[in-house]
């Protein structure tokens, strides 16, 4: 009872920190202070936030489940690739987002698309194209809500009404705070989420007697051995992933983000500091997942590795439900709970239900972020600002939140989780083989609206193809983010090459 | 920024990009660093201070304070504002 206490406590309180939030959101400049935070945070704030925004569940649970599995390669994988490319992305690209942001007073990307390109119907479909990449982290976001209360209360609580839960405290704070309430409570979590990996590994590991012991025995085995190392990972997969990380600028909650800095030199230490963060919230949770596997007195995980072991010796004819039940029961995303369960006190694992909470409740910025698309791409674009005003937009943003998590939460409890894991995959790819957009638009003047066009319709075609057949874009070993994001490129330089440029007035306006 | 400083600074971060593709502790587990982190591990910890430290150097020596002058978006910081 103690951990759902703690975790009741919690949601109460980030729902103050957005209602709290609310007191700027009124009169002149509604629309900016609501949907960008007044383009006003300050330094620790942004970065907090920028990081929270990205991190999701798969962060704390799944991370150490993918190690579980797959052993330390999920660090390189995931985490220090990331801590290469994000901080890039938002050197050379976020800073340029913001600087147009501030002069041209854009909102969202595809303002500064329509604008930079001068395009009104392509950018709609890019409207569109990212809209449908991103519903999936939403819906999934209230099912991880559910699914996480369930278990946190030991089932007292059901599914759909944790789901439910979950779904009302971040439309409550989304739709009152705007921005700047998501963005407190992103720097909230993220607080949370950095003393939550260093408390556990430090719990963790004095509870099993010491780490190296832990990695000696699994040395000391030649099935787990081979999980301190990478050799089960082909170079090739590995070098792919290096691609995934393009996709975090190009999702419209980051790039929008982006918008919200009160002065350039705030993104400084965002760029400096973001390898830190990833190193210290990714290498507690992968090095935990690894060391489960050192723990076979502890029954919960003793079953997890009979039924991984029952997995790789299963005739080609088991059927294909039990398979399918042997790999759940494999699964490891729960590892981190299960060795807190076992070790940790009461409180620890109260910070851990608010934690997991905090992870699945990334999908704030994400609904943030389509009700300020439809406001500004779609609404105001096609003239309901300037007929119905500013307040109009804001109520119909607000409405816009409160409508897309009442749908998210009725798809939530009818469809199947698997098929939104899914989804979210292929968008990662989607959006990193969007990223060319920006660079081109950013810093290749030739760049034209309908290299733009080719890049979406292309990137949709492939997603679409991607879920169809999977397999078909996973050319010579590598996933096929890598063929997706060259081939948006190449169609991006040559469409653009065969089509005429902007005017020259538009290009004089972006300083060329 | 001069064009010698620009090439200084994509040569470095091209480099770090090659650091990660790091073959060479691709089948090593020993030395454990610390007696319990995989070399594997400890290196890519390691990476990510590198990254900082890269992180450093570029908001130090090479930061678009341009930006900060919306005219002059698409211009290098040693050019002058007529073109």
């Amino acid at each position: 009872m103690i951990p759902a206490l703690i975790v009741f406590a919690y949601l109460a309180v980030i729902l103050y920190i957005g209602i709290f939030a609310w007191r700027g959101v009124r009169g002149q400049g509604a629309a900016e202070e609501y949907f960008l935070a007044g383009r006003s945070l300050g330094p620790i704030v942004f970065l907090l936030s920028l990081f929270g925004t990205n991190m999701t569940a798969f962060t704390i649970l799944g991370s150490a489940g993918h190690a579980f599995a797959n052993g330390i390669v999920t660090f390189s994988l995931m985490a220090s690739a990331s801590a290469l490319v994000i901080p890039l992305t938002l050197f050379f690209i976020g800073t340029r987002l913001w600087a147009l942001g501030k002069q041209f007073g854009f909102i969202t990307p595809v303002q500064m698309l329509r604008d930079r390109w001068e395009c009104g119907h392509i950018g709609t479909v890019i409207f569109a194209l990212q809209a449908g990449l991103l519903v999936p982290y939403i819906i999934i976001g209230v099912m991880g809500g559910g699914t996480a209360l369930r278990a946190i209360t030991g089932g007292v609580i059901p599914y759909w009404f944790g789901g439910g839960i979950v779904a009302l405290v971040v439309m409550g704070y989304v739709f009152f705070g705007g921005m700047r309430g998501t963005a407190l409570v992103n720097a909230f979590q993220t607080t949370l989420f950095l003393s939550f990996g260093v408390a556990a590994f430090v719990v963790i590991g004095q509870g099993i007697g010491g780490f190296p012991s832990a990695m000696e025995s699994l040395l000391a085995d030649p099935d787990t051995g081979p999980l301190l190392t990478r050799e089960r990972i082909s170079p090739l997969y590995y070098f792919s992933y290096t691609f995934i990380p393009l996709s975090t600028i190009a999702f419209p909650h980051i790039a929008i983000f982006c918008l919200t800095a009160r002065r350039l030199a705030q993104f400084k230490g965002t760029v400096v500091l973001y390898p830190l963060c990833i190193m210290a919230i990714w290498l507690p949770c992968v090095f935990l997942g690894v060391a489960a596997n050192a723990m076979t007195g502890t029954p919960a995980i003793a079953q997890k590795l009979e039924a991984r072991q029952a997995l790789a010796i299963a005739p080609a004819e088991m059927p294909a439900a039990d398979r399918e039940a042997l790999r759940r029961q494999a699964a490891g995303d729960d590892v981190i709970p299960v060795m807190l369960e076992a070790f940790a006190p009461l409180w620890l694992a109260g910070l851990l239900g608010a934690g997991i909470l905090a992870a699945v409740m990334a999908s704030d910025s994400q609904i943030l972020a389509l009700s300020t698309m439809f406001t500004e791409d779609v609404f105001t674009y096609y003239g309901g600002t300037a007929r119905f005003g500013e307040a109009v937009q804001v109520q119909t943003g607000r409405a816009f939140v409160v409508i897309l998590t009442v749908a998210a939460y009725i798809i939530a409890l009818g469809a199947p989780q698997s098929i939104f894991d899914l989804a979210v995959q292929y968008a990662f790819s989607g959006f990193a083989a969007l990223s060319p957009l920006l660079v081109a638009a950013l810093f290749w003047k030739r760049s034209t609206k309908w290299g733009a066009l080719a890049v979406a319709l292309w990137v949709l075609l492939a997603v679409i193809l991607n879920a169809r057949a999977p397999g078909l874009l996973a050319w010579f070993g590598l996933l096929p983010v890598v063929p997706m994001t060259v081939i948006s490129s190449v169609l991006m330089i040559l469409v653009s090459l065969a089509t005429p440029p902007p005017s020259a007035a538009t290009l004089a306006r972006y300083g060329w | 920024m001069s064009r010698r400083a620009r090439l200084g600074w994509s040569i470095l971060i091209l480099g770090l990009y090659l650091l990660h593709q790091d073959l060479w502790f691709w089948r090593q587990a020993r030395p454990l660093v610390l007696g319990f982190l995989p070399i594997g591990l400890a290196y890519h910890a390691v990476y990510c201070l590198a990254v900082t430290f890269l992180m450093w150097g570029l908001t130090r020596y090479a930061w678009p304070a341009h930006l900060e002058n919306p005219l002059r978006l698409n211009r290098r910081p040693d050019e002058g504002s007529g073109r």
